[in-house]
């Protein structure tokens, strides 16, 4: 009905020709050299060493929860780069346009870069970075050997990366969302966009979200099914309990994303009207649909942190965490409640006084369960023998900053207040104060704390403390101005400004931005330094903290097979009770185990995901219908495969618990 | 959380399990596909949402009264109703271990999945060749795609049915195939679950406006 | 829940219909399914009351699906099947009943207009 005529469209290529690379932008063709040599420099190495057999074999098609744990880990860095120089960018266009100044940034330009900025932080790296840890820790917590569905596990994390590919296509071939991360319609509907942008929007995240929903039924699962034996709901570590409720979430409101995700999609693709403006559509309708994931989602990034921040204070406070029947029940209700508060971020939007003042108060009522676990966190710490490692000392940035975070979100949760501040800069400075501070400082304490139990040695110590002295001062210098700003009535995502008095505050948020990236190349140099002076750093124990849960009984990295044996569990910190009474590690007696086998499927069939995503992107009728019938294919080829397990022979059990045994008689000098 | 006092004298607790057993194959599996078609559900929660929303903007054009023909959906609520007892049927004889018979009623199953899928062709045919098509208005785009919704649904239930079938005569009925059949049951009769919501909220509802 | 001895025995504790299940099932669900639709069709109460009535056997018949189809009980997966279930139907209903308030207080406030239908 509203069908934009195509300007050129061919039966092979659909809506893609030349025209779609970038080549009159020069920022984005030095982008693309150096992504381009970067990238056959890469190639060029791993072909050179002869690695490819061995990442397909070893890690590409692997189901071991650890390693796609790491490979999470990894996309969520290379992504962070992409994500943080978007954010160098923006800092630097606004410090400068002031005065007459365009800046640097065309509209077209800026306006991709902030909505690039938002989805690939949130999808592409927030997310990756908690599905890395929860892979990660989660089945060594309970004494799993694996996750329920190993095969799924490798799916999702492949079709995650697709969807980021495909995100990462928009750069360099068309052009990606002007919309916001969000897309609000109409701006993203067929009639305001009627370029690709959108599109890549769409079916990067659609692809990434069936990714995301299957890791988060397999995770649930994994949770409710695999615990050791005697590990009672009331006994599970902090970090599993938060996690499940993230999973949860995760299978509760993904779904939605993805409808109306389809829906927005049917507006562009089918010409319907659903959020149109003519013939009966309803553009709030999907403000208030993607909201109804959307809020949940916040909480899905940051129940996990909290519990990563959980198991730090109490492992370096040397005590038991503090309230730990409160801690699970604040998280329980956090899960609900966060179903109950999606309004708040469309106060403006004119549902009137009784919508507004009930999801005011909700809002305000999330709050006292968060508020509780702080007070659990300190308490905690309180009369502890604390040591300031670095998981500590960013638990205790995150501390500090979480809760001036906190508090300007009760501030916007009070609907006048919210009248003037809605989508202000104060907006932009809040979610930043609670993301950063939150989700991103909790990625690093978990990052240093459990990097010598994936790779058997610490990471160094003196560049992890510049990392930390650069990011937080930085994040204060960088959000700090924000705050100003948006109670001056600065909005968000402009481009150009014309009050030069605002012009300081700009600058000074770009020093912090500036500090930040000193902080993120100090955790690269970390991180290289580490690895080089691995040896030296090396951990034999397997549990260099002195840890309290499951994961520190194993070796670092642990076997593939985690444990031996099952463990038995009595208490809550089952690993300190196993250190105090002495236990005796088995040494003998092993047992074949049961395991399930590395599949390439996963990769294919994302490989296919990621072509059908680039075709409808693209209008390329003939490959979409293709993949489409590829992909069914290859599932219905896949379950005909029976033979999904092996067994590691008793031998080669006991031959790895042997080395294991010397490791420890070497570290302990005995 | 245990309040003994951890010097206690009882040192012979166990902290390893000697004697575990494997976790059987598919221990998870169906646990994993409910909480799978609970997340689904919330797909046709957001659709119902939106049609609740948008069901009543003609935009000048057709509605529901206009449109529907109950003999038809009760014809079709019926295909849906027969098949979920031919399925379990079928769920029955696989209980048995009655080969031929599964297939039978798998096969009969389908067909009515199928019927049930023709009788849905025919009336979005018909609809958009009277000019109601899911462009017209905000009400047809939410109706299509909810009802269309489902019936992909069932479209790739024929599709995973027609599978089972080819695997169950490979292969007979096995532990797996059985577990998968049953995956399959809970999909099926979650879609007349489903089914039900439809006919009652979008055709029953809709003649009521 | 962490006991696997019962899971290697019974495969994972789902329950199993019998032939009286589904026959109960069935009639029920056509009884469910015929008075709504013949209450529609033939139009023997006014519609206030029809609209009550088929939201009503709407649910039993749905309630009947989950148990003799579905074979829902409190017992299967040590309970996690019926948690998930109202775990759902709580979240569904928060969706279904807060967009609808949403949406319905925002066309009252923002378009005061007699007639959505009619608005093109």
């Amino acid at each position: 009905m509203h069908a934009p005529i195509p300007e050129t469209y061919s039966p092979i290529f659909g809506k893609l020709s030349l025209d779609a690379l970038p080549l009159h932008e020069p920022i984005l063709v030095a982008t693309f050299a150096v992504v381009a040599l970067g990238g056959i420099a890469v190639l060029a190495l791993l072909t050179k060493f002869r690695l490819w057999g061995y990442l397909w074999k070893e890690w590409f098609t692997s189901v071991d929860h650890k390693k796609i744990g790491i490979m999470y880990m990894i996309l969520g860095l290379v992504m962070f780069l992409r994500g943080f120089a978007d954010a160098v960018m923006m800092r630097l266009q606004q410090a400068m346009a002031f005065g007459g100044s365009e800046g640097y940034l065309p509209a077209h330009h800026y306006d991709q870069i902030f909505t690039a900025h938002g989805v690939i932080m949130i999808f592409f790296v927030a997310m990756p970075f908690i599905t890395g840890f929860m892979n990660f820790i989660v089945p060594l917590q309970i004494g799993a050997r694996d996750v329920s569905f190993p095969f799924l596990n490798n799916f999702s994390f492949w079709m995650t990366t697709s969807g980021a590919i495909l995100c990462m296509t928009s750069l360099f071939v068309g052009e990606f969302a002007q919309t916001g991360w969000l897309a609000y319609p109409p701006l993203s509907g067929i009639a305001y966009s009627p370029n690709v942008g959108v599109d890549y929007y769409i079916w990067s995240l659609q692809i990434a979200g069936v990714g995301t929903t299957l890791s988060g039924i397999n995770l649930v699962c994994t949770i409710l099914k695999m615990r050791a034996p005697g590990m009672t709901l009331m006994k599970m570590p902090v970090f599993t309990w938060t996690s499940l409720c993230a999973n949860i979430l995760i299978v509760a409101s993904f779904p939605v994303l993805t409808a109306v995700l389809v829906l927005l999609g049917l507006d562009r693709y089918a010409f319907t009207n659903f959020f149109t403006n003519d013939f009966g559509g309803n553009a709030m309708m999907y403000v208030n649909l993607i909201w109804i994931w959307g809020h949940p989602e916040v909480y899905i990034l940051i129940l996990p942190l909290f519990g990563v921040f959980s198991e730090v204070t109490s492992t370096f406070s040397g005590k038991r965490l503090f309230g730990y029947t409160s801690m699970v029940y604040a998280t329980i209700c956090i899960t609900i409640l966060s179903y109950l508060v999606w309004l708040h971020h469309f106060f403006t939007m004119g549902s009137g006084a009784s919508v507004n003042s009930f999801f005011g108060i909700t809002t305000m009522v999330i709050s006292i369960p968060t508020g509780a676990k702080l007070f659990n966190w300190l308490f905690t710490m309180y009369r502890g023998r604390i040591r300031f490692e670095l998981p500590m000392m960013w638990t205790v940035a995150f501390m500090i900053t979480f809760v001036i975070g906190g508090m300007t979100g009760v501030l916007l949760a009070v609907p006048p207040a919210d009248f003037v501040l809605h989508n202000s800069l104060f907006l932009i400075a809040h979610f930043h104060n609670v993301i950063i501070g939150g989700v991103l400082f909790g990625a690093f304490a978990a990052i240093n704390f459990w990097w010598p139990k994936a790779f058997g040695f610490k990471l160094d110590t003196f560049w992890g403390k510049v990392s930390f002295w650069c990011w937080v001062p930085g994040f204060y210098l960088a959000f700090m101005p924000l705050y100003v700003l948006g109670l001056m009535g600065v909005t968000r995502r402009m481009r150009v400004f014309d009050d030069g008095s605002l012009q300081i505050w700009f600058i000074i948020a770009g020093i912090g931005a500036a500090v930040i990236a000193l902080g993120i190349a100090a955790m690269l140099i970390q991180f290289a330094v580490s690895i080089w002076r691995r040896e030296e750093l090396r951990d034999d124990t397997g549990d260099p903290w002195n840890g309290r849960t499951l994961e520190w009984a194993t070796s670092s990295p642990p076997p593939e097979y985690n444990f031996a044996f099952t463990p038995k569990i009595h208490t809550l910190d089952s690993w300190h009770e196993m250190k105090e009474r002495g236990c005796e590690r088995p040494t003998s007696g092993f047992k074949a185990i049961h395991m399930p086998r590395n599949t390439g499927t996963g990769v294919i069939l994302s490989a296919i995901a990621l072509a059908v995503g680039f075709a409808l992107v693209w209008h390329i009728w003939w490959l979409a219908g293709a993949g489409m019938l590829g992909l069914i294919a290859t599932a219905i080829t896949h379950t005909f495969n029976y033979k999904r397990d092996y067994y590691i022979p008793a031998e080669t059990v006991a031959e790895t618990e042997a080395a294991r045994t010397r490791q420890l008689a070497a570290a302990t000098g005995a | 959380m245990s309040t003994r006092p951890l010097s206690a004298p009882d040192a012979a607790v166990e902290f390893y399990d000697f004697d575990e057993h494997d976790h059987p194959d598919g221990h998870s599996t169906m646990l994993g596909f409910w909480i799978y078609l609970m997340s689904d559900c919330l797909i046709f929660a957001i659709l119902f949402a939106t049609y609740a929303v948008l069901g009543g903007n003609f935009a000048t054009g057709p509605g529901p009264r206009d449109l529907f023909e109950l003999p038809l959906v009760a014809l079709n609520t019926a295909m849906l109703l027969f098949s979920s007892i031919t399925y379990g049927f079928a769920m029955l004889s696989m209980q048995k271990n009655w080969v031929g018979k599964t297939q039978f009623w798998l096969a009969v199953t389908g067909l009515f999945g199928a019927c049930f899928l023709a009788i849905e062709l025919y009336e979005f045919s018909h609809l958009i060749h009277i000019g109601a098509t899911p462009q017209r208005s905000g009400f047809l785009s939410a109706f299509f795609t909810l009802v269309g919704t489902h019936g992909l649904h069932v479209t790739f239930g024929i599709i995973w049915l027609v599978t089972l079938m080819i695997q169950v005569s490979r292969k007979g009925l096995i532990q797996a195939n059985k577990r998968r059949l049953m995956c399959l049951s809970l999909f099926w009769h979650f879609l007349d679950v489903i089914w039900i919501g439809v006919f009652t909220f979008v055709y029953l509802m809709g003649m009521l406006r | 829940m962490s006991d696997h001895s019962h899971e290697t025995t019974h495969e994972s504790g789902e329950a199993h219909g019998s032939m009286r299940d589904y026959v109960i099932g069935f009639v029920l669900s056509v009884i469910l399914t015929a008075i709504p639709f013949w209450l529609v069709m033939a139009r023997p109460l006014e519609g206030g009351i029809t609209a009550a009535l088929i939201v009503i056997f709407a649910a039993v018949q749905m309630v009947v699906h989950m148990i003799y189809f579905l074979h829902m009980s409190p017992k299967s997966e040590d309970g996690w099947t019926l948690t998930s279930l109202i775990f759902t139907l709580i979240i569904v209903t928060i969706m279904l009943a807060g967009s609808l308030w949403v949406m319905y207080h925002l066309n009252t406030n923002m378009m005061p207009m007699p007639d959505m239908s009619q608005l093109p």
